[in-house]
């Protein structure tokens, strides 16, 4: 029966009302096409939102879907996850909805490494309010509350990420089709909690702010696609990387004596590397691809057993002997 | 609560529990009202919660209440360190932990001045006389020694080297000073046990269990304690011992409870009657965390405890819980209500089952945080922005918190509506004996979980209840959005329709304005047809409240009593009972805030009796309101 499924069972009966040209129709686009492609059963996937454009992606994905309030998308979805483990849990927020008003939530789902995958929408600006700057918009951002430029130093949200030990830190980009198809399957294959930074154009007030990394003509000059096991090799031509000079990285033109073999190698499972990487901003290149990715327990998985293992030792509950235990007395 | 004459019989000890020649006369007494307070490190809360199972054994009924600090250590010997447990203990039924001490135990001169001016006049004082050093007393704040100026003149003190005694009797055993020290406690309670002829039987089961693993240190408790005991027997100080006979109390089979393990085990027993798996989402706070302590203990039946990253995350992951057909329970005190106001919003649009326990604790703000008042009911009723009506539900004693827990997801789960249950911090603390409940015989708890997709929308409602279909992921046709926003009548679909949003508006209004005909007719206490006075209180007022009106009918005062469980919707029948009466009193620990539904649903002219203490009310202040009220 999963295996039936197509794209099309995945596109509610919504009209999807994003701004023409948003970047989350693309969003959406490649999780309603990798949906089939990952064999669940429609009704045992949820998808669970905030507050702010991106919250909005629930009601057009024909599975079971929850729009909450703002910032508390990953705790309802923890309490769901815990209690249902069957299920396949998805959030989805922005970098408004996850990384200010619901930061605290964020950072502890991923600690927990509760079985979620989190897909961040980051357009660096709040749209929904019409244009406020957010917790990653650059310093001297000028909006509608800094028209003197925003004194807030930004979040990385792949460092907030890997700084509460996320598990998974991957990032993409919403035109980026196929690279953005294939990270929501490492994703999804990901036990624990999966954190995807998806880079998005908000084109009515923060239009181009992605421009380096979307454009066809200059991105490749400014992307690093991490891959791993493979050198960090970048350019229109492939011909820069990115060596270690001593204890920092630098990018270095490939010829001239210098190789594919004097680069930095990726390893997903290099925590240092992967924080190294992360502190890749302009004018380095911004690496997509997979940060980081563990096995280590699921915080869902662990509470379980628990459960399974106090049955298996005190025997399924009893109510009836609960209330008697202790010092009972009987009067006649 | 005025003190009951002593009887006059004085009988001859029954028990032959020392050498005839050593035999002390019994005292009869109906009920005793004891306090134990020392320093929050000296071990009260134990000797006194220990003192209560052997009262409750011996078949009194009982009422306990403790008091402590917030602070976990206050400095030694200072009187914000000190904790205090209150214990009335009685031969026939009681309602209260009682107004006045008529016995304190006080291990320091801190926990003396501290409870002095508490104690009923000519109460017996027993005193740690060692603890009285010129720097104790200098850190209580006493200029002179009260046990020697006089100033305790109009008491019976009863000064013993419980330091030196209890250094004594564990001789031999090689403990140092501070392990002999803490076992002061014991010898104490060993004392007050014989005082008032408990078996302490019970307690060294209690300290065998409690020690497993040391048994160097049960041996010093029990050694302690079986000496404070013997002390009693044996020394000249005390004349005669009490004896206090069983009460007459209903058949059962009895545990003591507090109100956080009752409010606990309603809430597993309404689990496990559903069928459903039980969720905890919460943060800890005082008094509330014993809640999530205890269902912690649970896990086999099973129980989920989540212990959120904060008061929000606690009530957003049961409502993620409750999304996927858990019963799913937060529970917390004032601060964190105000944080989950939100998130319960939603499940009031979403119409999802989620309980919210708010176990009241005096405020604004932090508060007093370990003691009790009721000012979070006007909070429960309209602390959420926009139309968002949900039921309310109070419990009146430690054992109500079960049947009150329980009732509270039965609700939840036929209406498919958060429902908020208000116990408060004396409620949390104090214990009482409860008749155990007989499982088989508690409310049915039924849950239809949707799975048929023919006919299926999110909203559409059940036509008696009005409830919508609780239709969880997993269920294979009925994939379904629900969320926050104002949505379209039974699809679910987002809309600004303003038709649309009238009706579901008012069609929630309607859904908890019928809970009603689950609230049995209001029973009053006292005059079913009417009288000169009726007292309307809710909550933990009810054993203050109950014990001042019977006293007051007693007397032949026309006094009534009607106790309120459910506060929204209220009781359908409450407006005309009431009206029954001249005049309607309201008594709350707050400044006025069900006196304001009360005028405002039923145009009756109430007014209120009203305390922000952080303590109870006393007994003795209800019945003089009823004076003043009656002849006014």
């Amino acid at each position: 029966m999963a295996t039936a499924l197509t794209r099309k069972d995945f596109v509610s009966d919504q009209e999807v009302r994003w701004c023409p040209g948003c970047g989350d129709y693309a969003i959406l686009a490649a999780v309603q096409k990798a949906m089939p492609e990952f064999g669940i059963p429609r009704e045992n996937i949820v998808f669970i939102s905030g507050i702010g454009c991106s919250s909005r992606f629930p009601y057009y994905m024909d599975t079971y879907g929850f729009h909450t309030i703002h910032g508390r998308a990953p705790a309802i979805a923890t309490g769901l996850k815990v209690t249902r483990p069957d299920l396949d849990v998805w959030v989805v927020t922005g970098d408004g909805d996850g990384l200010s008003i619901g930061g605290n939530h964020l950072i502890h789902v991923l600690r927990r490494n509760v079985d979620l995958r989190i897909l961040l929408f980051n357009n660096k600006i709040y749209g929904l309010t019409k244009g406020q700057y957010s917790p990653t918009s650059e310093i001297g951002k000028v909006t509608k509350s800094t028209p003197l430029g925003s004194i807030d130093y930004p979040f990385n949200p792949i460092k907030v990420a890997l700084g509460a030990h996320a598990a998974f830190v991957a990032r993409s980009i919403d035109v980026e089709q196929k690279h953005l198809g294939e990270m929501l399957k490492r994703s999804h294959d990901h036990r624990g909690a999966a954190f995807l930074e998806i880079l998005q154009n908000c084109n009515i007030f923060n239009d181009g702010a992605f421009n380096d990394l979307s454009d066809k003509t200059i991105k490749a000059d400014h992307q690093l696609v991490l891959e791993h096991g493979k050198p960090l090799v970048f350019g229109k031509n492939r011909d820069k990387g990115i060596r270690m000079n001593g204890m920092r990285p630098e990018v270095v033109a490939i010829g001239n004596g210098l190789s594919v073999d004097d680069l930095v190698v990726h390893d997903e499972k290099n925590l240092s590397l992967a924080f190294m990487l992360a502190n890749f901003e302009p004018p380095m290149p911004t690496p997509i691809g997979v940060f980081y990715a563990e096995e280590r327990p699921t915080y869902d998985a662990l509470i379980n057993k628990q459960l399974a293992d106090a049955k298996a030792k005190q025997g399924p509950g009893d109510l009836r002997k609960l209330l008697n235990r202790g010092d009972v007395w009987d009067v006649n | 609560m005025a003190v009951p004459p002593e009887s006059a019989a004085k009988a001859a000890a029954p028990q032959a529990s020392g050498e005839p020649a050593l035999r002390k006369e019994h005292t009869r007494r109906d009920h005793v009202v004891i306090r134990f307070a020392g320093d929050s490190g000296d071990g009260m809360q134990l000797a006194g919660m220990q003192f209560t199972t052997e009262s409750a054994l011996a078949g009194n009924d009982i009422a306990t209440l403790p008091d402590f600090p917030a602070e976990i250590r206050a400095p030694a010997g200072t009187l914000a360190g000190v904790s205090g447990f209150q214990l009335n203990f009685s031969s026939s039924e009681i309602f209260t932990s009682g107004d006045e001490p008529e016995v304190m135990v006080a291990m320091n001169p801190a926990a003396l001045k501290a409870n002095l001016g508490d104690l009923a006049p000519n109460a017996v004082i027993i005193v740690d006389k060692e603890a009285f050093t010129e720097s104790n007393l200098k850190r209580a704040g006493y200029e002179s020694n009260p046990l020697t100026d006089g100033s305790l003149e109009k008491f019976q003190v009863f000064q013993v080297e419980v330091s030196r005694l209890t250094t004594l009797a564990l001789h031999g055993m090689g403990l140092n000073n501070r392990a002999a020290f803490r076992c002061r406690n014991l010898f104490v309670l060993g004392m007050v046990s014989w005082l008032y002829q408990r078996p302490i039987e019970s307690t060294i089961a209690w300290l065998e269990g409690r020690f497993k693993k040391n048994p160097e240190l049960f041996e010093a408790n029990s050694r302690a304690l079986k000496a404070g005991f013997n002390f009693g027997e044996t020394t000249e100080m005390f004349a005669s011992s009490y004896e206090i006979a069983p009460a007459k109390i209903q058949p059962g089979r009895y545990r003591n409870i507090t109100g956080n393990s009752a409010t606990a085990l309603g809430f597993l027993a309404a689990a496990v009657k559903s069928g459903r798996p039980l969720f905890l989402g919460s943060y800890p706070i005082t008094p509330a965390s014993d809640v999530l302590h205890e269902l912690s203990t649970f896990k086999n039946f099973p129980v989920y405890t989540f212990q959120a990253e904060d008061e929000i995350a606690g009530v957003s992951s049961a409502v993620g819980a409750a999304f996927g057909g858990a019963i799913a329970i937060t529970t917390t005190s004032g601060p964190g209500m105000n944080l989950k106001a939100e998130a319960v919003g939603l499940a009031v649009k979403t119409e999802l089952p989620l309980i919210i326990t708010d176990i009241q604790r005096a405020g604004p703000s932090t508060g007093m945080p370990t003691k009790p008042e009721q000012a979070d009911l006007l909070m429960a009723m309209y602390g959420r922005h926009g139309e968002s009506p949900l039921p309310i539900i109070a419990a009146a004693t430690p054992s109500d918190c079960f049947d009150c827990a329980y009732e509270a997801v039965r609700i939840a789960l036929k209406y498919m509506t958060p429902v908020v249950l208000l116990t408060d911090g004396q409620l949390a603390n104090s214990s009482e004996p409860w008749v155990l409940p007989d499982p088989d015989k508690l409310p049915e708890i039924k849950v239809e979980l949707r799975t048929d997709p023919k006919g299926f929308m999110p909203y559409i409602r059940d036509e008696e209840t009005l409830s919508r279909p609780w239709a969880v992921p997993g269920t294979p046709g009925l994939e379904h959005r629900i969320g926050g926003l104002s949505s379209e009548n039974l699809t679910g679909n987002i809309s600004y329709s303003p038709a649309n949003n009238e009706l579901m508006v008012r069609t929630r209004s309607r859904k908890i304005a019928g809970v009603t005909r689950e609230i049995p007719a209001t029973q009053v206490f006292g005059d079913q047809g009417g009288g000169d006075l009726a007292i309307l209180a809710w909550g933990s007022t009810y054993g203050s409240v109950r014990e001042a009106v019977k006293q007051a009918r007693d007397h032949g005062q026309s006094v009534s009593h009607v106790h309120l469980r459910y506060l929204n919707p209220l009781p359908a029948d409450l407006g005309d009972t009431l009206r029954r009466f001249k005049k309607v009193m309201v008594v709350e620990m707050n400044l006025g805030q069900l006196i304001k539904m009360i005028r405002a649903d039923y145009l009756i002219d109430a007014f209120g009796f009203n305390k922000v203490q952080g303590r109870p009310f006393k007994v003795s202040e209800i019945v003089n309101r009823i004076n003043c009220a009656l002849e006014g």
